[in-house]
């Protein structure tokens, strides 16, 4: 997994709220059997008409935000179904992190394990980014993964919470499955006394 | 620490393996549910790491997501559905895990054939990577959706690093009115705490009206947990459970059956202990619903209308009018006089024997609006084989529905099975966010029984004043 420390880059807002899964990727596109290649499908029904052509009023299309890397957002960002499919579009169009006032708790689960950031604030701090991400030029934010810190060069610094281990692996780059494989004997101890269920066990075609 | 515990608590730590310092505590998955949509990448993660399927005994996989509903046999015209068809049938293959495959006589939604075969049973902790595995919490146990790498990860350690979730009780008193049936009492719920009223919290659901709920109404409410924003939704084992899962194929038997049942009974929340949220309901006071917007929080009772926007704060007005664009509403429209195109009832919310029977209970002796297309997709190979034993089919048939193959179909619409751009559809779904029925298709989530009123009366119908032959 890619670490996670301190980023900077070009904020663009979004002012919706309940963005849901199926808007970040819609479903005719979850067929891919790879992890890579998502983003060109970001938001697809919002950004190009039924043809297949941008629609260009979208406003990831308007040329001031191209290149952005952080996503401004309304509350309950991500809600809906499961598909990592969401974070993979995200990270693959080149964001690398979305601030919100509250994340759907599978979608922000999901982007810890894709070095992906979900960056939870207080929704005026929310109103407030959005307003300079539209009102100020090539609008910056820096965030900080090692102080828990996003600002910028206007003055706006706040703090944002996170659970300390989700922090040491992404600041780390940390691979979960071998943190827990670390507890192989934990495991097999766990294993030897609730075996698989006899009806599970036996041979199956 | 007080002695008296949740169902959750209970669940939780008797499935706890390691608690490292500072570190998410490491829980056993016992079953772990897998389908073609988000697993092939967790498979290739696996390969290029040399890692097996640490339990394949724990692990089953099914078919479901992008399948055709036209009788099985006939080719799979969508070749990127088919690869990722072929896919699991490899990688089933390559590590051992059982597959109900598309000829399978079990083969069904996900989250349909989990309780069907007895796979689903109170006490487990139960993952799939789909959120709706929240259904499964219907048994008592504690079930929920992840993604893709947590799939990886429950591949290669039947283990996942989980922050503890905290825990909401809703209440709901009284008994529902005839008419009014697990889907209404769902929607009534998320339109009181809204998308996110449950976000970060495991719903246990108790009261007399929950109690009294079938296996069916149960898996219907729970399933829809999700859609509260909730990390699954339980309700308390008792013998309507066990009466459900005693004989079913993986259920256990014997002797085991008998220490089962003893275990089980053990789990129930006890008295007096604590929630860290708990939301009280009355369901006299719900009626059937119908969403009128673009989440499933945007409902009325059939009785109601499309909300005016005008008293609305700032971005819940925002949000109401996108939808109400979207939708092709007017504020303040009477629900009774939205007209349809579609009907759609299945989807693991609303697929199960019982749901086709109250389905067919309206339908029977009427005939489909001449303007309405009406599918019925059963859940399962199982429950399409059982409706098909009590002539269900031929009382849809005969009223101008079609009846098709198993599988979640227009549910997400990613087989041929979607609405074209601006049709309106009664669905007994669980999401009717933009597009997910088809780009541009209007959904309107309500229960079967309303789905199947709809379909005949061309526009939504209260099914309390239904005339049933
Ligand atoms: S029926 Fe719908 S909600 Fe259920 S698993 Fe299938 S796609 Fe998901």
């Amino acid at each position: 997994m890619k670490p996670f420390r301190t980023h900077r880059g070009l904020v663009a807002p979004l002012d919706r709220i309940n963005v849901d899964t199926d808007q970040i990727i819609p479903k005719q596109f979850l067929k891919r059997i790879e992890r890579t290649g998502f983003g060109q499908f970001l938001f697809y029904d919002w950004r190009f008409a039924a043809d297949g052509k941008k629609s260009g009023d979208f406003i990831l299309d308007e040329p001031r935000y191209a290149g952005a890397s952080i996503l401004v957002a309304g509350k309950n960002f991500g809600c809906g179904s499961s598909r990592e499919h969401a974070v993979w579009a995200l990270a693959d169009f080149g964001f690398r992190a979305v601030i919100s006032s509250s994340f759907a708790d599978i979608f922000a689960n999901n982007s810890t394990k894709n070095g992906f950031l979900t960056v939870l604030l207080r929704e005026d701090e929310v109103g407030e980014l959005m307003r300079r991400a539209r009102e100020v030029n090539d609008y910056q934010l820096t965030i900080d993964l090692e102080q828990c810190e996003v600002r910028d060069d206007q003055g706006f610094c706040t703090k944002f919470p996170i659970d300390d281990f989700v922090r040491h692996c992404l600041l780390n780059g940390l691979d979960d499955i071998g943190l827990t494989l670390q507890h192989e004997a934990e495991i097999a101890s766990y294993e030897t006394v609730h075996p698989p269920p006899s009806a599970l066990q036996a041979r199956h075609p | 620490m007080s002695a008296k515990k949740t169902l959750f608590e209970k669940i939780w730590n008797a499935h706890l393996v390691a608690q490292p310092a500072g570190r998410s505590p490491i829980i056993y998955i016992d079953l772990h549910l897998v389908h073609e949509v988000t697993s092939p990448q967790a498979f290739d993660g696996l390969r290029e790491a040399g890692r097996k399927v640490r339990q394949p005994a724990r692990t089953v996989a099914t078919v479901d997501h992008n399948i055709p509903t036209e009788p099985r046999g006939t080719p799979i015209t969508d070749l990127i559905a088919a690869r990722q068809i072929a896919a699991l049938q490899a990688n089933c293959k390559e590590f051992g895990v059982r597959l109900f495959d598309m000829d399978s006589p079990e083969q069904g939604i996900v989250h349909v054939i989990g309780p069907e075969l007895g796979l689903t049973q109170p006490g487990m902790t139960i993952v799939c990577g789909d959120s709706h595995t929240s259904t499964h919490g219907a048994f008592g146990s504690l079930a929920f959706g992840i993604g893709t790498s947590e799939v990886e990860h429950v591949l290669a350690t039947q283990c996942l690093a989980q922050q503890q979730p905290k825990t909401m009780k809703i209440d709901v008193r009284g008994r529902l009115a005839d008419g009014v049936t697990a889907k209404d009492l769902a929607l009534g719920i998320i339109g009181q705490i809204g998308t996110d009223g449950a976000s970060g919290h495991v719903i246990e659901y108790c009261g007399d009206a929950v109690r009294s709920l079938s296996m069916e109404g149960r898996m219907t409410l729970c399933n829809m947990s999700i859609e509260a924003g909730a990390r699954a939704g339980m309700v308390a084992p008792d013998e309507t459970t066990f009466a459900y899962v005693k004989g079913k194929r993986f259920a256990p038997q014997g002797k085991e059956w008998e220490s089962a049942v003893d275990y089980w009974r053990s789990l129930p929340t006890d008295e007096g202990a604590a929630f860290d949220k708990v939301v009280e309901m009355d369901a006299a006071q719900l009626s059937p619903f119908v969403t009128w917007g673009t989440n499933p929080g945007m409902v009325a009772p059939v009785t109601g209308r499309v909300p005016e926007v005008g008293s609305l704060g700032d971005s819940e007005r925002r949000s109401t009018e996108l939808a109400l664009q979207y939708m092709g509403l007017e504020p303040g429209k009477r629900i009774e006089d939205i007209g349809i195109d579609r009907v759609f009832i299945g989807s693991c919310t609303n697929s199960r024997l019982e749901d086709l029977r109250s389905a067919a209970r309206v339908a029977k002796g009427h005939h489909v609006s001449a303007k309405v297309r009406a599918m019925v997709v059963p859940g399962s190979q199982t429950v399409k084989r059982a409706a098909e034993d009590e002539g269900l089919h031929q009382i849809f048939l005969d009223a101008g529905f079609e009846w098709r193959e198993s599988g979640c179909s227009m549910c997400l619409g990613m087989n041929p099975d979607i609405l074209q751009p601006g049709e309106r559809c009664a669905s007994t779904s669980n999401r009717n966010f933009e597009g997910r029925q088809g780009r541009g298709g209007r959904t309107h989530l309500v229960s079967p029984m309303m789905a199947a009123a709809a379909a005949i009366a061309g526009h939504f119908t209260d099914i309390r004043d239904w005339k049933f032959r």
